[in-house]
């Protein structure tokens, strides 16, 4: 038995090894570097199966380049240690030589790894889940890009959604960095240029048992209603548990960290009205996509799913437009291939859109979030409002 | 002068988001710095392993009440952790005996001194800390049920016709009624009953109470027994009526501390009154009373701003500010307690 086993494990090795001659010359290394550690480690995986679902098709085609297919290295950004980000980074870029980048995920180390890494080596950087503003302005020399839209724009689009259902005057709770400040000054500058008025603007601890003075606080503003800007397993849903514990507010205005089916489930009480916005579109490209994910054994409808599926698209097709996997070439074609003009590409059409750029056509690549790259490198992305209807959130329009 | 409605409504809004709440959490601070004072008064060490231990009592309550929870036990109105209660108790008893067979012990016989066993009792905790997010995990577990409230604030609007409503949750009466009970039942024993004297006096005066023939190791099993219940009763109230998560445990060690030094350490009564005056100031300091001077000032009075003292982001440093006060002031205490 033992033999076997050896035996069976050297043909193995040798296969693999005669395998990885046959396509050494042709196979282009592209890294993706995402949370796989940390908060949000329960959403990387399928983050990372639909970028690599993205690569695979379009190696797969046997289109892309004259044949190449796409080797994934991944790496860990662990979402808030800065320093561990840059050193998976520096690997990727220096010793696993990558053409380009799918990552990385938190606003934090996504800054980190531009400045640092990406940006240095000018290697293209495409994030499918930093929302932070401030990224619009790094130094990125045109090599950092997103298919997530920033916070500026959420916050614009609440406060339209609030002044269009009359709603003047509010308080507004966030969680205590760089996402929740972010999301709560935008949503406030928006609002008050719509003419609302935000009462009190407070900033709430994550991982507290107890929120009634943060709600006794809010609710001795005066402000009829209550914005919550955090976290739905975390502050966020014990400020909305405490409010509805002491009778302050009846329903909550959310954003996109809040939005889940577990709000409902977990919070003793009625929240039959609350509302709030997530990034995604109903389109049919989304669809699709979460069709092919559920297809390949992924979390169809995850968060940020579809915007790491663009995000990996969007490499493979600069490189084909380009002609060449090289990491200049990638960096100069993907404005090209994500924006108009060009025959319109959606999820499970890479193959179309290699054969129509390597006969020197031009594509507009859509995808699952409607992709639109402006000047700096952003899409300005969509937004669905959703309501809660009988414990559950139910789309209400999409902006 | 405002009209009778406005100080009604001014009273309940006070009542609703200061009051009540301060009231229960006084309640779950008293439970746990009797604790604290009772091991100080009688092991003579500050026991930081404390608000671990309600972590674990707690723990052992959420297990048994969803064991219950499937079986279709239930309390009716009542939660049906209060019936998980003994058993917490019993398994937290059994923990705090082999820490104290295998920990403490060693550096009693040793005679050190008490800050060595302080560092022992935080060694203590880590491992405490450890074994109950090993078993259930760092996340928040709900275990509540029954009738959550017994007033609510619509109600409470609707049947009054003020403005404000108060809101009062069954978890804040039973966290009080339970206390009352407990506090009773504890000052019974220690003041009437043979064993609680001799606690008493070992407390008071080691050698002669062991001249007297006390046996210590009684006194040193009773008190970790007394503990454990006070610790699993104030975790699975505080868990009760805000949430379950094993860190929070750990965060309350600050104002428990905080409550029994202010109530003069080593000193029951102390330790009741200084949870009290703890959450008070904690909840009185922190909310903003905008709205409640809207109520009783006369129009074109009222303040444009949140008239907050401290914003709720320094809860904590509230009872960090009462406890340099205190230790500067009257280091021993409210009720003269021992000095640190």
């Amino acid at each position: 038995m033992k033999l076997k086993l050896t035996a069976l494990a050297s043909a193995a090795l040798l296969a693999s090894a005669i395998g990885s001659t046959a396509h050494a010359a042709d196979e282009i290394k592209v890294g993706i570097i995402l949370g796989f550690t940390g908060p949000i480690e329960s959403l990387t995986p399928d983050m990372a199966a639909a970028a690599e679902l993205a690569f695979k098709e379009a190696s797969d085609s046997g289109k892309l380049l004259d044949g190449s297919t796409i080797a994934v290295e991944r790496a860990d950004s662990t979402c808030v240690d800065a320093a561990a980000a840059t050193a998976a980074g520096e690997r990727l870029i220096s010793s696993e030589n990558v053409a380009a980048i799918m990552g990385a995920d938190c606003s934090g180390v996504t800054t980190a790894l531009a400045n640092n890494v990406a940006v240095p080596n000018g290697v293209v950087m495409i994030s499918p889940s930093a929302t932070s503003p401030a990224l619009t302005t790094i130094e990125d020399n045109g090599f950092f890009f997103r298919t997530a839209p920033s916070d500026a724009r959420q916050g614009q689009v609440l406060a339209d959604i609030l002044i269009a259902r009359d709603i003047k005057e509010i308080a507004v709770t966030y969680t205590n960095n760089d996402y929740g400040k972010g999301l709560a000054d935008s949503f406030g500058e928006a609002f008050a240029a719509l003419g609302g008025e935000v009462a009190i603007s407070a900033a709430h601890e994550d991982g507290k048992g107890d929120y009634s003075a943060e709600v006794g606080a809010l609710s001795a503003s005066g402000a009829p209603e209550l914005a919550v800007f955090g976290y739905i397993d975390q502050g966020g849903r014990g400020i909305i548990q405490a409010a509805l514990d002491s009778g302050a507010f009846e329903r909550f205005i959310v954003a996109d960290g809040m939005i889940g089916d577990s709000l409902a489930e977990n919070v003793d009480g009625d929240l039959t009205g609350t509302f709030g916005t997530l990034p995604g579109n109903e389109s049919d490209g989304a669809a699709k996509l979460t069709e092919m994910l559920t297809e390949a054994g992924a979390k169809g409808d995850g968060p940020f799913t579809a915007e790491s599926y663009d995000a990996a698209a969007l490499i493979v097709l600069a490189m084909q437009k380009g002609g060449s996997a090289d990491r200049e070439s990638i960096q100069a074609n993907i404005m090209a291939v994500a924006n108009e003009p060009g025959e319109k590409i959606f999820p499970g059409e890479l193959a179309k859109a290699l054969e129509i750029l390597a006969e020197g056509g031009d594509v507009d690549y859509e995808g699952a979030t409607t992709v639109k790259l402006d000047d700096v490198g952003e899409t300005a992305g969509t937004y669905k409002e959703l309501e809660i209807v009988d414990g559950k959130f139910d789309t209400v329009k999409i902006h | 002068m405002p009209e009778t409605t406005d100080i009604l409504n001014a009273l309940v809004l006070f009542g609703n988001f200061v009051f009540m709440p301060a009231l229960s959490y006084g309640s779950q601070l008293a439970l746990g710095a009797l604790g604290v004072t009772l091991l100080f008064g009688i092991l003579r060490f500050a026991n930081f392993a404390h608000g671990d231990t309600m972590a674990f009592g707690a723990m052992v309550a959420v297990l048994v009440t969803w064991w219950l929870q499937s079986l279709g036990v239930s309390l009716g109105p009542l939660p049906t952790a209060l019936l998980a209660l003994p058993v917490a108790i019993l398994a937290t008893s059994l923990l705090v005996l082999l820490f104290d067979k295998y920990v403490y012990r060693y550096y009693r016989k040793q005679k050190s001194p008490p800050v060595m066993l302080a560092i022992v009792s935080v060694g203590v905790m880590f491992m405490t800390n450890a074994i109950v997010r090993f078993i259930i995990g760092p996340d928040d577990q709900r275990f509540s049920d029954g009738q959550k409230f017994l007033v609510r604030a619509r109600d409470f609007k609707e049947a009054t016709g003020l403005n404000e409503g108060i809101a009062i949750k069954t978890s804040s009466v039973i966290t009080i009624v339970v206390t009352v009970v407990v506090v009773v039942a504890l000052f019974w024993f220690l003041n009437r009953s043979k064993t609680g004297k001799a606690m008493r006096a070992f407390s008071d005066n080691e050698d002669l109470a062991l001249l007297s023939g006390v046996n210590p190791d009684r006194i040193v099993l009773i008190t970790w027994l007394i503990t454990a219940a006070l610790a699993t009763i104030a975790g699975v109230l505080y868990g009760l009526d805000k949430s379950f998560k094993p860190f929070t445990y750990f965060q309350m060690l600050l104002p428990i501390f905080a409550a029994a030094i202010v109530g003069g350490i080593g000193q029951p009564v102390g330790a009741i009154l200084g949870g009290y005056i703890i959450a008070f100031s904690e909840l009185a300091v922190t909310y903003a009373y905008k709205k409640f001077f809207r109520y009783l000032l006369p129009e074109g009075s009222e303040p444009d701003s949140l008239v907050q003292l401290l914003s709720t982001d320094y809860k904590f440093a509230v009872s960090f500010i009462i406890l340099v006060v205190v230790l500067l002031v009257r280091p021993t205490g409210i009720v003269k307690g021992k000095v640190i």
